[in-house]
């Protein structure tokens, strides 16, 4: 029923007359007989406008949208201002494909050289792309940055999210190159054993911070290690933890990458997410991905191009350094409208209140019988704590609307961010007590 | 323009956060930031002013034609973004309990079997975000297929020279030695050239029909048969489905696994490169070797990013499905062709068709013989296009046609619209003949004139840096 074919059926049948044809079925000459589709698809009749959106709402509201969420793991709920989701929804933004034509995309060009620079003040670094497509993928493109001759080895923190793990797993696979984890004790990466494991040929180390636990990491004394070892060192970080932790560069990472949803995404079931992407001025031409450059127009003045496209599949084919093509801009967008509205104090003030009241949830939490912190180092806004009957207490919070931790072996893997206020957290501990107590 | 950073003032924000209603903890001197992150500092207004002047110096297939050739620019309907701003949708953490996700299930599950019947597949992943990462993702079944039977020998990849770089560098990215075969003159697979590359090292076909030129490949049955024979699988990249569906399916030509570009095909919106979905589809006997989530599903699979994939693309695709249908989605593409065909033909005369014959959904102009008799480019064309407000085709693609522009105005473009265009390009076309020059210089009427791209990659300068 529905469509958005615009001609009317006699302009097209004008231009098949033009074109000196009876039927559309006449330009599928070339398709043989045998294999075209006979008696149309298996799908159902078309619908209006109307029907689509019942149709879809009908969908949505099979979901079940908790009203508090204590549960990140890789997606997390933040507040997202108004103007983050405004902006990027404007039609221009929307509709445009990759900015090809500088002449006619300068405002695509210079919303991502600009997203370029905020993703180097937020992680200190010198040089960004233009973005890949989530955490985990930036991820494996990292290791894949660092691969030499010799060394191809990939070694990553067995407390990185296990999402990114498998991701870079399976890059790895597909290059032909090993990827090895290194152990983790209470909680966070043994250095004992990544010193051990930091052999010759090693080309990069994988660490996040904060990681999956929600532990704070020594990065520095991890990252120096990688580094004594010739082995480069990468940084998967939460953005919005950078607002107050110590920037990858101040770690002495090589690369930093990071899953970019919590810069004003939603958690949308998991995408579109965003994948950011830094280096260092020595590495910046390994970068994966589209990069935004400065230069001048014919006439003198300062304008925006893709640049450096030497690296990438359209040039050099199988010798390209990824072969991504299609990136996440509308996402990078939506990061730097968040970015630019938050400002400094703006996104010291989330990451602030990220920190207190995780750590807020976690006394709470811990004045409950049976109920106690797993791993006793320093944490963002994660914890990880033991749970009698987990499947009871999480069903009896979700009753209440209120989505608790992520049940993992080890226990439960709360979140606390910013959008959640000390009364629903004291309302999610009352529960918790009722059914434990 | 001013850059963000450039209208930056000290003690500028907006209120955006409650304020924090808890004890406040301080994190460890050893793990703080030594300053802030140097943002911008702007009120509400600067940002929104700031991005809506940004929001001018961009050209959307919603605003004006686009007909970038292999690209899809169609229209992107306003209902799928109401839809996909839904909070039912946006609202839904990807690791909730099953029972509180069944309308996300649903999408995925319906998505899946529409989506599997147009292609003529069994199963299909929605992981990978991009067609590139869909095409690294179909590879990988293939690697993952031989390497279960124990068939370590496979090591090749046949990938004909008028493909898109994304399908060598998938290849390559997969561990696979990369073969390119000569196309015959129309883009189509040379047949003794296949021939000749086929061995018990071929672990698969890389293919694209139409084909780049835009040309449906009539052999397809015989290229899919031949690889098969030899042992190894193919793979259908969709980037051209928009000509096809509910006429003809990757599925029947014979191939074993293929992306769907989500972003091109389906309509969702491009957003300025991304985001998109490269839905991947397969045959049964791939389907045990599809990514999964370790965190969401179960580990022992391949996984080519977190969760599962871009979601609300999905939820926009499944949105253009329902409301095109089982007549819809065949009309979609039919009139995809009738237009470039009736746009091919309207410019014929003037610029010339590299293949004079019926194309598909896209064609290409080859101005080899224009630019001799004129000594204006294909680019020196493009550049004036923008002049007329019309989006450039693209330029110098494939590689096997000099001085080529490639055309692709898909089925939402009216036939008033395609007279003007054409109409446009015999301006253009006279306009080379009077005053080449003039077009030497194009644009003349844009937001800039010709960027030296040159400079751009000798002294890169890739972020703003304040002055010292």
């Amino acid at each position: 029923m529905g469509s958005y074919v615009p001609s009317s059926m006699e302009q097209r049948d004008e231009m098949l007359k033009a074109l000196g044809l009876s039927s559309v079925l006449e330009l599928y000459k070339d398709v043989p007989e045998e294999m075209l589709v006979k008696g149309g698809l298996d799908l159902p009749e078309g619908m209006s406008e109307m029907g689509t959106m019942r149709a879809m709402s009908a969908m949505a509201a099979k979901n079940i949208v908790f009203g508090t969420v204590l549960r990140g793991a890789g997606s997390y709920d933040h507040y997202i201002p108004s103007i983050v989701k405004t902006v990027p929804a404007k039609e221009e933004f929307l509709t445009a494909y990759t900015p090809y034509q500088a002449e006619m995309s300068q405002g695509v060009l210079q919303s991502i050289f600009e997203y370029q620079t905020m993703i180097c003040q937020l992680t200190g670094m010198d040089v960004s792309n233009a973005s890949v497509y989530d955490g985990a993928s930036a991820a494996a493109e990292a290791a894949a940055m660092c691969r030499a001759r010799k060394r191809t080895v990939t070694l990553i923190s067995a407390a990185a999210h296990p999402d990114v793990i498998n991701t870079v797993r399976t890059y790895c696979m597909g290059s032909g190159t090993e990827m090895r984890i290194v152990p983790a004790k209470g909680g966070k990466t043994d250095p004992e054993a990544l010193k051990e494991m930091l052999t010759d040929d090693v080309a990069g180390f994988y660490l996040q911070q904060p990681n999956f636990y929600g532990q704070i990491e020594d990065a520095e004394e991890l990252g120096a290690m990688a580094h004594e070892a010739g082995a480069m060192f990468i940084m998967g970080v939460n953005p919005i933890s950078l607002g107050i932790m110590k920037t990858p560069a101040e770690c002495g990472a090589d690369i930093a990458v990071g899953e970019g949803q919590p810069l004003g995404m939603p958690m949308a079931y998991g995408g579109p997410y965003l994948g950011f992407m830094a280096t260092t001025e020595k590495n910046m031409r390994k970068l994966p991905g589209r990069i935004v450059g400065e230069t001048v127009d014919s006439r003198g003045e300062r304008c925006y191009v893709l640049s450096l496209q030497a690296r990438e599949q359209h040039i050099r084919r199988e010798k390209a350094s990824s072969n991504i093509c299609s990136n996440e801009a509308l996402c990078a967008l939506t990061a730097s409208v968040y970015m630019a509205a938050m400002g400094p104090d703006g996104i010291a003030d989330a990451a602030a209140q990220c920190l207190s009241k995780a750590h807020y949830l976690a006394k709470q939490l811990c004045t409950v019988e049976g109920v106690e912190l797993v791993y006793t180092g320093d944490f963002f806004h994660e914890f990880v704590t033991t749970m009698p009957e987990k499947d009871k207490v999480l069903k009896a919070l979700e009753d209440a609307g209120i989505l608790g931790g992520l049940p993992i072996e080890e226990g439960v893997l709360w979140c606390a961010t910013e959008k959640v206020s000390k009364a629903e957290m004291d309302r999610a501990v009352s529960i918790v007590k009722e059914v434990l107590e | 323009m001013k850059l963000i950073f450039e209208k930056s003032a000290p003690g500028r924000r907006s209120q955006l956060l409650d304020r924090c209603d808890v004890e406040q903890f301080e994190l460890p001197e050893k793990f703080r930031r030594a300053e802030k992150a140097p943002l911008p500092q702007l009120s509400e207004i600067d940002v929104d002013r700031h991005y809506s002047e940004l929001n001018t110096r961009v050209h959307g297939v919603n605003t004006s034609f686009y007909p970038l050739g292999s690209c899809t620019m169609k229209y992107n309907p306003r209902v799928n973004e109401e839809i996909a701003a839904l909070p039912g949708f946006t609202g839904i953490h990807p690791l909730a309990p099953e029972y509180s996700v069944q309308g996300c299930k649903e999408v995925i599950a319906t998505a899946k079997k529409y989506l599997c019947e147009i292609s003529g597949m069994d199963d299909m992943t929605f992981q990978p975000a991009a067609g590139a990462h869909g095409e690294f993702t179909g590879v990988m079944l293939i690697k993952q297929y031989h390497q279960s039977r124990g068939d370590q020998k496979r090591c090749k990849i046949i990938v004909p020279d008028s493909a898109h770089g994304t399908n060598p560098a998938t290849a390559a990215m997969c561990g696979f030695e990369v073969v390119n075969i000569a196309s015959a003159p129309d883009g189509c697979v040379d047949i003794e050239a296949l021939k000749a590359a086929l061995g018990d090292d071929t672990a698969g076909l890389m293919l694209t029909n139409p084909n780049p030129v835009g040309l449906f490949d009539e052999n397809i049955l015989e290229i899919t048969r031949l690889v098969h024979e030899a042992g190894g699988l193919c793979y259908y990249d969709g980037a051209n489905l928009n000509a096809v569906m509910g006429v003809v399916r990757p599925g029947d030509m014979g191939f074993d696994c293929t992306h769907m570009n989500l972003h091109k095909t389906f309509s969702t919106p491009h957003g300025g490169g991304g985001p998109g979905a490269g839905a991947v589809g397969c045959k049964a006997f791939l389907a045990p070797f599809l990514p999964k989530s370790a965190l969401m599903d179960e580990e022992g699979h391949i996984q080519v990013r977190s969760f599962e994939g871009n979601f609300l693309i999905v939820v926009r695709a499944l949105a253009y499905l329902l409301t095109l249908g089982k007549e819809g989605v065949p009309e979609a593409s039919t009139n995809a062709v009738l237009n470039a065909n009736y746009l091919m033909h309207q410019i014929k005369g003037t610029f010339e068709p590299a293949f004079d014959r019926i194309c598909m959904h896209e064609f290409v102009l080859d101005l080899g013989a224009f630019k001799k008799e004129t000594g204006v480019s294909a680019l020196d064309v493009a550049k004036t296009l923008i002049d007329y407000g019309m989006h450039p085709p693209t330029m110098y693609f494939p590689l096997i046609v000099h001085e080529a522009l490639m055309l692709e105005p898909t089925e939402t473009e009216s036939k008033d619209t395609l007279d003007w265009a054409a109409e446009v390009f015999r301006k253009v076309y006279e306009l080379a003949h009077q005053d080449p020059e003039y077009m030497h210089e194009a644009p003349h009427h844009a937001q800039i004139g010709r960027p030296d791209e040159v400079l751009a990659a000798r002294k890169p300068v890739v972020r703003f840096r304040p002055a010292e």
